[in-house]
């Protein structure tokens, strides 16, 4: 396989959907043979700048310098013709077929009848240079991740890509997958047959195999630079943002809560808490907290570090796998009943797939907590459409939301008023804690400063706020205490008063216990 | 507005198709389109005797689509009602052959056998989903298949009454304990029992809480667990309360029609409940009127053979382009520009 690593340079790439601005004018510079990371918060345009580079969407100004020629790429077939291609963090094969059949039938051109004896030969001749080896008849069902991922990485090779970009590619796999992967591309990369460029949210594998860095903060490059010469501290706080950023928010923050206004007794305790992902893995690991009533309290971590699973487990929609809740000291089921009875809310990330039904209007969704009371239920039963149309009318015009009326489908609705006529069901009766995951994301600035200052005023009135966030700064702004989870446990607590920028970064990548120096990181974090 | 006629148009416009479709069918195989579609009409509509005939057919079919339409509420396509009519049809036979009584309390046992048995029938497919996430659809076909072998082996073997010889059925319910028909007509109080059913059903979907909890758990399930409601027993509760009216139409084919369970009652008409479903989009009301016109299309089945020497079975493939055409009618739904309102 005696090809050449492409030369990769994108010079102010700039890409708009309607108001919003995704990439403001990124660069990006990787040399032939080179392993670039390319790092960032959920959201801050990595996705975007890659599938502006694979052809998926088109930049609205910028250029892409391939081997020193500027390229026009306008569809995925002319970024495959240049010798790019992609691998997602999801597989791609066909799981009934075997690798043989799989990597033949991706080729852009296979004849109407295939002689398997030749294509055999000619795989072989092709695979024959790589380091590692794979089972040519197995059915791809019958692999590991890690070998999958490994079929994916060699089906573009066998296609001819010279320059591969990877989307968290390591994100199924365990961590020796993930460095036998890895360690394979870096090789390729060495020997110079192929250039990467690899979204990650894993500080690990960028400081352990990449040569570069550019990471990615809403839209702009907010720092690049070659790996020996960054530290993990340098990575963290150049994804969520400088000490200078903070300041800037700190100023915005409300004062913490003063002590006398806070509960005594946890409003939400949980201990010990175990749940598992999708995948079957454990994902919250003997996770404990408390969260007091009158307080927010914020979790950071960079994304798929169990966030998204403990949420879900505490707003009824997955099944813990041990552990104890307790709302106001009584043990939690996530059942209608207490959910009424406790006064626990929640506001989910994605409000219109996780707490709405699309096709039912928007008074409809806004009775979804309260449809078998009265007033809505003349005795728990028959619905009664009118005080249906009355609450909504009601919290439209208290939360300002934007619809056609009452009995427009959700669906139709702007992300923003979707998540404030959410907000509003879940604040109309009186909560006792309520549970918030990204609660901006997307969201245009007024509608988050409008949505930050319901949950204060909601904070004020006694409720006990758990706030989960992939955004650190609206995490500053916004909680009183801040907690950093870290591969399913919670690894650091800290007023937010008090945060030191670089200490949370660093516990968020989870080097926290491998600094040099215990020093640094005492007088970091009492600053 | 605008959505309400787009509900109704679609699937009109698709039974327009349908019939045109079939009319070239018609001309295939060397007969008068116009002819026929007259002959349909006639058949189903156009005498006392052929309305008679229409309503008895649609009786069952009210009952069965319901059992398509109640799980639907809830996002599950269920086609299990043929295996629910079978098995309840044997229950109410059963129960009818040995309970003694007066025949409103025997009527009555027999209804509430009938719709236990076929209500955990469906159950079962209901169950598998939920518990194992097994395909419902699936499941419930097949438990057709199983109902259907389950019912030959109890009639053609324990069940069996001694006197039945060529065609084994089950021991007769006897006279005094069938269902009569309404006052002056010729049609079985059963259709009574569908026109209830569905507005009780209808009533219950659109105007109850617990309507309206199946409908949020048809709709997002993710949304129904984040408020709480018992994902688990809706599932359940709608199978059951779907299974409960295929039993029923089984019940009521037995008690009006046949006077005992035997091979008679695999008639089709569960199949043809999902396809009345289908037809009035699941909802409980638009039932009854797509039951009654299916009904009179099969109802004329009889027409087309003595008058056009066609087989009966001509009507199945009418029924057969009408399933296909509604179908694809619905992709078209919230595409077409007319029902599409303008933004603001």
């Amino acid at each position: 396989m005696a090809t050449v690593a492409l030369d990769l340079e994108m010079i102010d790439v700039t890409k708009r959907f309607g108001g919003f601005v995704a990439l403001d004018g990124v660069s990006l510079r990787a040399p032939r043979g080179s392993f670039h990371a390319l790092l960032g918060e959920n959201g801050a345009g990595k996705s975007t700048l890659v599938k502006c580079l694979v052809g998926y969407q088109l930049a609205d100004s910028g250029q892409v310098i391939v081997d020193a020629r500027e390229r026009d790429i306008r569809t995925p077939q002319q970024a495959h013709a240049i010798g790019i291609g992609m691998v997602y963090q999801h597989f791609t094969l066909v799981p009934c077929m075997s690798v043989a059949e799989n990597l033949v039938m991706a080729r852009a051109q296979v004849p109407m009848i295939i002689d398997w004896r030749r294509e055999r030969e000619a795989l072989e001749d092709a695979l024959r240079g790589l380091p590692f080896r794979v089972p040519l008849d197995v059915p791809v069902a019958n692999l590991a991740a890690g070998e999958k991922q490994k079929v994916e990485i060699l089906k573009q090779l066998y296609l001819g890509r010279r320059l591969l970009i990877l989307d968290e590619p390591t994100s199924v796999l365990t961590p020796a997958e993930a460095d036998e992967v890895l360690g394979y591309l870096k090789g390729l990369t060495r020997a110079g047959a192929l250039t990467v460029l690899m979204i990650t949210h894993k500080f690990r594998e960028v400081m352990a195999f990449a040569d570069a860095v550019t990471v990615l903060r809403r839209g702009r490059v907010s720092g690049t630079g070659s790996i020996p010469g960054l530290d993990v501290a340098d990575l963290g706080a150049l994804m969520v943002g400088t000490r200078e950023g903070f300041a800037g928010a700190a100023e915005h923050a409300s004062p913490a809560a003063p002590p006398a206004r806070l509960g005594d007794r946890p409003a939400l305790e949980i201990r010990a808490l175990e749940a598992e992902g999708d995948n079957g893995l454990p994902a919250v690991r003997s996770l404990s907290l408390q969260v007091r009533p009158g307080e927010i309290v914020g979790i950071a971590g960079v994304s798929g570090n169990g966030q998204r699973e403990l949420v879900q487990t505490l707003i009824g929609q997955r099944q813990r796998v041990s552990g104890a809740i307790q709302v106001g000291g009584v043990a939690y089921r996530a059942t209608r009943a207490q959910m009424r009875a406790l006064g626990v809310s929640a506001l989910p990330e994605e409000p219109l797939g996780n707490a709405c039904v699309r096709e039912m209007s928007v008074a409809e969704n806004m009775a979804l907590r309260s449809f078998d009371r009265p007033p809505l239920a003349a005795g728990g039963l028959w619905l009664r459409r009118r005080e249906f149309t009355r609450q909504a009318r009601q919290l439209i015009s208290d939360y300002k939301v934007k619809t056609r009326g009452p009995e427009a489908p959700i669906g139709t609705l702007s992300g923003g008023n979707v998540q404030r006529a959410v907000l509003a069901r879940e604040l109309s009766r009186k909560a006792a804690v309520l549970i918030v995951a990204n609660p901006v994301f997307g969201l245009d600035f007024a509608a988050v400063a409008e949505i930050h200052q319901r949950l204060r005023k909601a904070r004020d009135e006694g409720t006990a706020v758990l706030m989960v966030s992939e955004d650190l700064d609206e995490l500053l702004e916004v909680s009183d205490r801040l907690l950093v989870m870290f591969n399913g446990r919670i690894v650091h607590e800290t007023p937010t008063a008090l945060a030191d920028v670089g200490t949370i970064g660093r516990h968020m990548a989870g080097h926290a216990g491998m600094e040099s120096s215990p020093s640094t990181q005492t007088t970091a974090s009492s600053q | 507005m605008q959505r309400t006629a787009e509900a109704v148009l679609i699937p009109v416009g698709a039974l327009c198709a349908a019939l045109l479709l079939f009319g070239v069918f018609m001309l295939l195989v060397g007969k008068d389109p116009l002819q026929v579609y007259a002959l349909i009409y006639k058949g189903g509509f156009g005498s006392s005797f052929a309305w008679q005939s229409t309503l008895a057919r649609a009786a069952p079919m009210t009952l069965t689509a319901l059992c398509a339409a109640i799980p639907a509420q809830a996002g599950l396509v269920i086609i299990g009602a043929e295996g629910a009519l079978l098995l309840g049809g044997l229950a109410a036979a059963a129960v009818g052959s040995s309970v003694a009584g007066a025949p409103l309390l025997v009527q009555v046992c027999m209804a509430l056998a009938a719709m236990v048995v076929g209500g955990a029938w469906v159950m079962l497919a209901g169950a598998l989903r939920h518990l194992r996430g097994v395909n419902e659809t699936i499941s419930s076909l097949l438990l057709n298949y199983i109902a259907i072998a389950l019912f030959n082996h109890l009639v053609e073997g324990p069940l069996r009454d001694p006197a039945s010889l060529n065609k084994p059925s089950t021991l007769p319910i006897g006279e005094v304990n069938m269902l009569g028909n309404f006052p002056g007509l010729d049609v079985h109080l059963g259709l009574a029992f569908g026109v209830v059913f569905c507005l009780l059903c209808w009533v219950l979907v659109r105007h109850t809480s617990v309507g309206f909890a199946l409908r949020i758990v048809g709709g997002n399930v993710r949304a129904a667990r984040l408020a709480g409601l018992p994902v688990g027993l809706l599932l359940l509760g709608a199978c059951g309360l779907g299974g409960a009216a295929a039993g029923l139409a089984g019940m009521v084919e037995v008690a009006a029609v046949h006077g005992a369970a035997n091979a008679s009652l695999v008639a089709g008409y569960g199949y043809a409940g999902v396809l009345v479903s289908f037809i009035a989009r699941h909802n409980p009301l638009a039932v009854l009127p797509v039951a009654l016109l299916l009904g009179g299309i099969a109802a004329s089945g009889g027409q087309l053979q003595r008058h056009l020497d066609l087989p009966d079975a001509s009507v199945l493939v009418l029924q057969g382009i009408a399933f296909m055409t509604i179908l694809a009618a619905e992709s078209l739904r919230g595409k077409l520009r007319w029902f599409t309102p303008a933004e603001a």
